[in-house]
């Protein structure tokens, strides 16, 4: 954290239990990479060296849904795929958290066929949603700090049983769209 | 309009070999850019099958692809509404031929409900590896072929219950894409 340089060798400080535990939770999000099309792509590229998803403590993608705490689905789900999906999310364990990356993942995005889900959110709690097609790694960084951010505000909505309420986040465009040439059409006046 | 269609010219080889062979059958043939496509009477296709594996002089030893056309809303007017094609390579005389038939459905195409007369006989005893391919035409069209070792949907799930490549099927479905199960945060 860098306090270890400001404080003296055998120096101490306290804080909230709660804190420590975020600040450890958040410092350490292991992804796990539900990677169906192209979106797959991007997030290898994200945790890959230019991108660097190390710097954010999320580098460890776990195959295994038991060692994860953050499930990134990218790319569309067909509904046969569906059942792997929930039981994936339903394997892992407490407290986790679900990035709908792209927006087939989102939406079904171009995939509007009777083969394709419509946006997993339909079917499994979302917390946010990384727009693009693909989304930049910047981007799915962005997703990944937002969780960090929810985790680290210790702002986890909690039903009366105990268990986290989805967010369902949306993430917005963080440029603006330049104007875009306009065709010039032959003939007109 | 008024200009005549250029003769077809029928100079497959492989042709006048079906021709005596199964000179009962009506056998129609028809060329479009140097490929052939021969189509046959869906009871006789399996024997026409056979013998183009078979005979020396046709030696058909690998069969590239199977598949279905549905021709429901076709400009032309066709002898059937489905279409199962097959497409046919010889090695050892460097030939192709497109081996089509043609069946009509006698009930609603709508559900996935058994028509006697969307049946074709399997080739699988002929050629192994069409073993996947007829599964796909029967997944996407709902074309049973009989004798066949194991004819399940290859691509769509169990308990769907429509063949989606059919021309009467909407793109978006008819709703099976939404009904399924929801996972929340209480059951997980």
């Amino acid at each position: 954290m860098g306090l270890e340089a400001a404080l003296p060798v055998d120096g101490f400080m306290t804080t909230q239990l709660n804190r420590v535990i975020n600040w450890s939770r958040r410092s350490a999000v292991w992804p796990m990479p539900f990677a169906t099309a192209c979106c797959g792509i991007e997030l290898m590229a994200t945790a890959s060296s230019r991108y660097d998803l190390a710097r954010f403590g999320a580098e460890v993608m776990r195959f295994s849904p038991r060692q994860a705490d953050l499930m990134i689905v990218a790319g569309r789900v067909a509904v046969k795929m569906l059942p792997v999906l929930q039981r994936i999310y339903a394997q892992m364990t407490e407290p986790k958290w679900v990035i709908s990356m792209g927006a087939c993942a989102s939406t079904g995005g171009v995939f509007d066929t009777y083969a394709t889900v419509q946006g997993v959110d339909q079917f499994i709690p979302v917390d946010v949603y990384v727009p693009g097609c693909p989304p930049r790694p910047e981007q799915l960084m962005e997703g990944i700090m937002a969780i960090q951010k929810l985790i680290d505000d210790d702002n986890i909505p909690y039903d009366g049983e105990g268990k986290r309420i989805p967010l369902q986040l949306a993430l917005e465009p963080n440029y603006r769209p330049k104007p875009q040439p306009v065709d010039v059409s032959v003939g007109a006046t | 309009m008024s200009e005549q269609r250029p003769a077809v010219q029928l100079d497959h080889p492989t042709l006048p070999l079906v021709k005596e062979a199964f000179s009962t059958v009506p056998l129609q043939a028809t060329q479009f850019r140097n490929q052939t496509t021969l189509i046959v009477p869906s009871q006789h296709l399996h024997d026409i099958m056979r013998f183009l594996c078979a005979d020396p002089r046709c030696d058909y030893d690998f069969l590239s692809d199977v598949t279905a056309v549905d021709y429901l809303g076709y400009p032309a007017k066709t002898q059937g509404r489905f279409a199962v094609v097959y497409l046919l390579a010889s090695y050892k005389h460097n030939r192709r031929l497109t081996v089509k038939t043609f069946l009509d459905p006698t009930i609603d195409t709508t559900g996935i409900d058994v028509d006697p007369a969307l049946e074709v006989e399997s080739v699988t005893d002929i050629w192994p590896g069409c073993e996947w391919r007829e599964r796909e035409v029967y997944d996407m069209f709902g074309i049973r072929f009989t004798n066949h070792p194991d004819l399940r949907r290859i691509l769509m799930w169990r308990d769907y219950p429509a063949h989606p490549l059919r021309k009467d099927y909407p793109l978006r479905g008819r709703g099976e894409r939404e009904s399924y199960r929801v996972i929340d945060r209480e059951e997980s």
